[in-house]
């Protein structure tokens, strides 16, 4: 469920199909640098109503997502 | 009563490093610091001290006020790197200007500056102060690791002043902080006391970026809705919003969720950096010097930085 809101936020930030974003995107290969991610990560604390303490740099959408689906557990 | 603003200066020292001058011994390049920060050169020190840069922003700030330095009744500095333990960088400065009044600092780190006009505030609303000296002056240069690309390529030395006088121009404001040591955090030198135990750490700036961007565009949406709010005034009513200029971005995120009209948002960033305390003082002069301002626009200023300590206020404008 994490995934599809983050795959959202992603293509609504680049302007592209969602389709085009799969767990092993990597953020690099779509342009997104560590600012971006935080500001989709804000969002998501927002529509989550969680706070994610990002810690470590994640590689792919599939990470992030997974990572904070841990949080909400 | 509170005050208004009659002169403001600022001084940045000659040397200038461009992005590709850091290029030459960072793995970094002028396309990464450009868009992750939005900084394109920065000044940095080279013999001026930080009370000399203070000192050359006051001078100019008080021949705009007609200001003698023998008229000043209180002299407010808000800086993390003054020169010396002690004397602070108001003593120091007071020194230069050769003042005859009392002279203090204060550390708010980047939100020192607005922590400052409040507290001058509170001497104007006591009736102790009729000519206040507030200046912002860093020389960041000393802080950092200079082998740490992702820190040094932020920061730029500089200084900004504001001369004040009795009046009612401060119309509203929030100061706050939250302590925490894991975001940004500045040691200072170890000393060499024989009977500390404590592993020694560097003295440079350690920042946690994404977490610093976190708090700051959270604070600045907060913080500028709440002063515009507590002034009675709507964000339609704000002529400009003069930001602390940390990083670019943090101003463009902020920006996508406030409802100011985003040409109203000013940065001078590109060619200064972060000058941490200094870079709202230094940017009001810029402006107020381009006559940007018209007698009683609003402006909103608005800080965040290491403590983690947030702070705005708005002012309303009186041309001389």
């Amino acid at each position: 469920m994490v995934f599809e809101k983050l795959a959202a936020l992603v293509a609504d930030h680049l302007g592209c199909e969602v389709e085009k974003i799969t767990k092993e995107t990597t953020f690099e290969s779509l342009g997104i640098d560590s600012l971006d991610t935080v500001e989709m990560v804000m969002e998501l604390e927002e529509e989550l109503g969680i706070t994610i303490a990002l810690e470590e740099k994640m590689a792919t959408v599939g990470e992030l997502a997974a990572y904070i689906e841990s949080l909400t557990a | 009563m509170n005050f208004e603003v009659i002169g403001t200066g600022h001084y940045a020292p000659e040397n200038v490093v461009t992005n590709d001058d850091l290029a030459k011994f960072l793995d970094t390049s002028d396309e990464w610091i450009s868009t992750r920060v939005g900084v394109r050169e920065r000044r940095v020190c080279t013999t001026e001290t930080t009370a000399e840069l203070a000192y050359r922003a006051s001078k100019n700030a008080l021949e705009m006020a007609g200001t003698n330095p023998e008229e000043l009744d209180l002299i407010l500095c808000a800086t993390i790197s003054a020169d010396d333990a002690s004397p602070s960088l108001a003593c120091n400065l007071q020194k230069l200007l050769g003042a005859e009044c009392p002279a203090m600092d204060l550390n708010a780190a980047c939100s020192g500056f607005i922590y400052m006009l409040e507290t001058a505030a509170g001497f104007f609303a006591r009736g102790t102060a009729k000519k206040v000296l507030v200046v912002g002056a860093e020389r960041m240069s000393r802080l950092l690791n200079w082998n740490d690309r992702s820190t040094c390529v932020i920061f730029g030395d500089g200084a900004g002043a504001m001369v004040l006088s009795a009046g009612s121009s401060y119309l509203a404001s929030k100061i706050y902080a939250k302590g925490n040591t894991d975001v940004i955090r500045i040691p200072h030198p170890q000393g060499m006391s024989p009977f500390y135990k404590n592993e020694s750490e560097e003295p440079f700036v350690l920042m946690n970026g994404q977490e610093t961007f976190k708090f700051a565009v959270n604070a600045m949406t907060k913080d500028v809705q709440e002063v515009i709010e507590k002034a009675g005034l709507t964000q339609e009513d704000i002529a400009y919003v003069i930001p602390h200029q940390a990083n670019l971005r943090i101003i463009d995120s902020a920006k996508r969720k406030l409802s100011i009209p985003p040409e109203r948002f000013c940065s001078n960033i590109e060619r200064y950096g972060n000058t941490s305390a200094a870079s709202i003082p230094i940017l009001v002069d810029e402006l107020n010097r381009d006559g940007k301002f018209k007698d009683n626009d609003k402006l909103v200023l608005c800080s965040f930085g290491g403590g983690l300590s947030s702070a705005a206020c708005v002012l309303e404008w009186k041309c001389r």
